[in-house]
């Protein structure tokens, strides 16, 4: 026992005295929660627009000026002919163009209809598609008020109340995406990397050959990559309750163990990892190649799972992060109890004890 | 100029030597940029929907059989009360609820309008946002047919001044979210692998013993540099070519533009990363410093290069940031020139920024390798 | 400056921050010479020869290799020397021959002289079966001679040795010697670390380093009879217990 104990306050020192590799361990999740808080967002703020207005009367000033009031919105530009749309959008300088036809106010009094085109840049689809609705949205509202002597029978008004996230903060999204991340990097990466080294240099050799059991030795290896992983997780939601107010509704108790469950599962896989990697370079680059970017994309961190092609949304299954995204989220921003999230508990600790089993397995060949 | 040559002619050897690294160099990279550029999408579908019918009339039936009509929408459950919806999207089984009040049918005959609850789950706030409006597309189309069924003669009916907006998408009528996504997962996966790749390199030579060998030759410190970097260069030229052509086989991704330009623009951007890659080896000992340190900054800088999410929405400081950050100019640049057809001078200011810091990035990285300490 | 002094040492200092790693030492050496710097593990050998071959700047002093100054002249100096690191620094994932070429390349030689060399160098050290082998899985002693030998591919006129036996079997290590006699007498001046004492029998002189000074510098015979020690051994046990 008091070898095993020795041996953990080696692996301690290795990773208390790499001060570089130290600074990117927790100066990485607080750098991405504070730009994910402060700067990534899908929000929409003072996009740049342009106007082409071909009647220049009363009506489409009071339009433009409404655009221009709003906090969407920029007008950067006037454009003087529909030749120059073109051009405009190649050199980025603008995302959309308005068009107004002419004669503006004289047809809304004569036909009691005008038309408006809103041209939009639509390489990147969402952008085009939310500003197209904001747009849309103003000039309903202003169609109203053009309209508000005249009560127009039949209505039904949906009354819509946004839960979870009453503001639509786009934090609320990232937060548990981010946390998931870099719990699961972190941790396979640094535990896959940890035990090739000591391949490569030859010294898990003499390891093996010590009184120390294999086993021990892995657990040995894992155990202060728990500890780290549990100082990012709490770092992360430390920040996130106090930067950004993102509520833990939920008990917290409850998110540290499913953390510490995640974490673990992380650790199995990196263990994982180091059984077929000979070296270090080829250990980071599966880390960080083969883990990452499915991570990212595939566990409804981004991009939500439901929109994604069926073959997709299967593999999805098998990602421990979709899973511990979904509990988080539930804790976090429902407030549910275990209740409502044993089955995803249940799924993570069925792959953690896979991984585990397939590590140990895999170490028992190389040993023979 | 021989000495770079066999210089080129070793790193390729090892390059393709190296059996375990070159699937995760080549084949990995594709893989991902076909597979993950299939999950890349915003839009909404396949929204898990529940409803409370109180009324029971043929109206309110009516209003969910649009629901259950519309392709946005799906798996619908009725439920009989609120407080088994609510549990139902506290277990994530429905993200939209929508409850028709008692007497719907009736008030909406005798008073003329009603009132519609609308519940969301808004945690994915964009999602909401576009639930809300397919919601509110599907209610005033059902509120259209209702109210030419309903309309009496006796009800006079002045028209309502209308204002036609007509929303025109360029460059993308489908709004498919691939062919935004497809080349910036290119630029990405770019940029990852000849970081990794010119980082660990030097650093490895540094760990085996190798690089004080070389520093004890006569060799000059730029031809050291060039013959290390140049196959680094080409590996990511050829990840491009490949990469290109998957795109266009495999998503149909438009080329609009000039692939001349694209080439010559993406030369000069490689350097970029190269010179980063060598300025972090000269800096740390080992190669799992050198990986971890080129981790942090690749992945801050994608996030904020506009990949995923556009730099407009960010605020003024960081968009600020974003002009020190290489894989911003590339991001914007390969769609530009794909997706738009953009030409030289468009993409003329880009350019020059990224040659300046491709110059001040190789100088500092030349600079800071020193042959004696 | 004497012509036949290849080598010439004075005072020359390295510290690093306060700590003194080498103390002034001062030292020639001849064309043609087995010079041998001796010293325990830590007393300063590496940090000097790393100073003499130019990948370390000098804190003071003055030195001059191959007739060119330290501080200001390192590129000459690479030009004539050859050295063979600790590590035996060669390319495990290529073959015995692309390492030659690598390295004669480097060194700026021809295409053809390049292969005169690797013939000859393939051919004496009886690598023909293994020429095309990753150098990776040659046993310990032939990536040694191998390193030595590509340290010598340009002709230098010094060559720089850095613990260039160590984990080797004595066989392998005799056999190694012998190539550094034969170095000597085609006039390659030899500079030699290292920590085994039986080793400075062999050199035509020797140095000892002790905690960054040079504590005695004399042919093996004389400084046996300085010390009135057996072998060299002893009078390095007897010098470093002060």
């Amino acid at each position: 026992m008091k070898r095993f104990i020795g041996f953990i306050k080696k692996e301690f020192f290795h990773i208390f005295r790499d001060r570089r590799s130290l600074f990117i361990l927790f100066g990485m999740p607080i750098a991405q929660i504070l730009l994910f808080g402060f700067a990534i967002t899908n929000e929409i703020n003072n996009v740049d627009i342009a106007i082409l207005d071909h009647s220049k009367d009363a009506t489409t000033k009071e339009i433009i000026n409404k655009i221009s009031a709003s906090k969407y919105f920029t007008i950067k530009q006037m454009v003087v002919r529909e030749a120059d749309i073109a051009s405009v959008f190649k050199k980025g300088q603008v995302k959309a163009v308005l068009n107004f036809e002419k004669d503006f106010s004289k047809n809304l009094i004569k036909d009691n209809k005008a038309t408006v085109q809103i041209i939009t840049d639509a390489t990147d689809p969402n952008i085009a598609n939310t500003i197209s609705n904001y747009v849309n949205a103003i000039l309903q509202k202003y169609q109203k008020e053009l309209n508000k002597d005249i009560t127009i029978a039949y209505q039904i008004i949906p009354e819509t109340r946004m839960v979870y996230n009453p503001e639509l903060k786009s934090v609320y999204m990232f937060v548990p995406g981010v946390m998931t991340i870099i719990l699961m990097l972190v941790s396979a990466m640094m535990t896959s990397i940890s035990i090739t080294r000591e391949k490569e240099l030859g010294t898990m050799e003499i390891l093996l050959v010590s009184p120390i059991k294999p086993f021990q030795v892995i657990i040995g290896k894992v155990f202060p990559y728990i500890f780290l992983s549990i100082i990012n997780a709490v770092v992360i939601v430390m920040l996130s309750i106090f930067i950004f107010n993102m509520p833990v509704q939920g008990s917290l108790f409850l998110l540290g163990i499913e953390s510490v469950l995640f974490i673990i599962s992380a650790l199995a896989l990196g263990i994982l990892i180091s059984t077929i990697s000979e070296t270090q370079q080829t250990a980071m680059m599966i880390s960080l190649m083969g883990l990452m970017l499915p991570v990212i994309l595939l566990s409804g961190f981004i991009f939500p799972i439901s929109s994604m092609p069926e073959p997709l949304q299967i593999i999805s299954h098998i990602i421990p992060a979709k899973w511990f995204i979904i509990i988080i989220k539930g804790i976090m921003l429902k407030g549910v109890g275990i209740q409502f999230i044993w089955k995803e508990t249940l799924i993570l600790l069925v792959m953690t004890v896979f991984f585990i089993g397939l590590s140990v397995k895999k170490y028992k060949i190389r040993l023979e | 100029m021989k000495t770079i040559l066999y210089i080129i002619q070793k790193e390729f050897k090892q390059i393709f030597r190296n059996k375990g690294m070159l699937p995760i160099i080549f084949i990995l990279p594709l893989l991902q940029l076909v597979i993950l550029s299939n999950a890349a999408t915003f839009e909404v579908k396949n929204i898990k929907f529940g409803y409370i019918d109180n009324d029971h009339t043929t109206t309110s039936r009516a209003l969910v059989e649009q629901f259950n009509a519309s392709t946005y929408f799906d798996m619908l459950t009725g439920f009989p009360s609120e407080a088994l919806a609510s549990s139902a999207m506290l277990k994530g089984k429905v993200d939209v609820v929508l409850e028709i009040p008692r007497y719907f049918e009736r008030d909406l005959q005798k008073e003329k309008h009603n009132n519609l609850g609308v519940t969301i789950n808004a945690i994915d706030g964009a999602a909401a946002g576009v639930e809300n409006v397919y919601v509110t597309q599907i209610v005033q189309n059902f509120n259209q047919h209702l109210k030419v069924d309903l309309l009496q003669p006796s009800d006079k009916q002045i028209q309502p001044t209308k204002i036609d907006t007509i929303p025109l998408f360029w460059y993308n009528e489908t709004l498919n979210y691939k062919t935004f996504m497809v080349p910036g997962i290119l630029v990405l996966l770019v940029t990852m692998i000849t970081l990794f790749l010119s980082g660990m390199n030097i650093v490895r030579e540094k760990e085996i013993g190798t690089l004080e060998q070389i520093n004890v030759t006569p060799i000059k410190k730029s031809q050291f540099i060039i013959g290390k970097l140049f196959p680094f260069w080409v590996v990511g030229m050829a990840l491009l070519t490949i990469g290109l052509i998957l795109a266009k086989l495999i998503f149909d991704v438009p080329m609009l533009g000039s692939l001349l330009l694209l080439y010559a623009y993406t030369s000069i951007y490689i350097l970029v990363i190269l010179g980063m890659g060598l300025f972090i080896s000269n800096f740390t000992d080992t190669q799992q410093q050198a990986m971890f340190i080129a981790w942090f900054f690749v992945v801050i800088f994608i996030l904020m290069s506009g990949l995923f999410t556009p730099i407009e929405s960010m605020p003024k400081w960081a968009q600020i940031v974003t002009e020190f950050n290489p894989i911003k100019y590339f991001v914007e640049v390969i769609r530009m020139v794909m997706l738009k057809g953009s030409g030289f001078t468009d993409i003329l200011p880009l350019a020059l920024k990224t040659l300046a810091y491709a110059i001040v990035m190789n100088g500092l990285a030349v600079w800071s390798y020193k042959k004696t300490n | 400056m004497n012509n036949n002094k290849v080598i010439q040492v004075e005072g020359l200092t390295k510290m690093f921050g306060d700590f003194t790693a080498v103390d002034a030492i001062t030292f020639d050496v001849e064309k043609g010479e087995i010079f041998g710097f001796l010293g325990a593990n830590g007393a300063g050998k590496t940090t000097a020869m790393k100073m003499l071959i130019g990948i370390s700047k000098p804190t003071s002093g003055r030195a001059t290799v191959a007739g060119f100054d330290v501080f200001t002249n390192t590129e000459d100096i690479k030009k004539n020397i050859g050295y063979m690191s600790q590590k035996f620094a060669l390319y495990d994932d290529l073959t015995v021959k692309e390492n030659i070429t690598f390295f004669g390349g480097i060194y700026g030689l021809s295409r053809k002289k390049i292969k005169e060399k690797s013939d000859t160098l393939i051919e004496e050290l009886g690598l023909k079966k293994v020429a095309n082998t990753l150098v990776g899985a040659l046993p310990l002693g032939w990536k040694q001679k191998l390193s030595f030998s590509v340290s010598l591919i340009h002709d230098p006129k010094i060559v720089f040795l850095d613990e260039p036996t160590g984990g080797v079997d004595p066989i392998t290590r005799r056999q190694f010697w012998e190539m550094i006699y034969k170095a000597a007498n085609q006039g390659t001046t030899v500079f030699v670390t290292t920590h085994y004492m039986d080793e400075a029998e062999y050199c035509d002189r020797v140095s000892i380093m002790v905690n960054g000074k040079i504590e005695a510098l004399d042919t093996p015979k004389k400084l046996k009879e300085q010390f009135e020690a057996a072998n060299m051994n002893d009078v390095f046990l007897k010098l470093a217990r002060g």
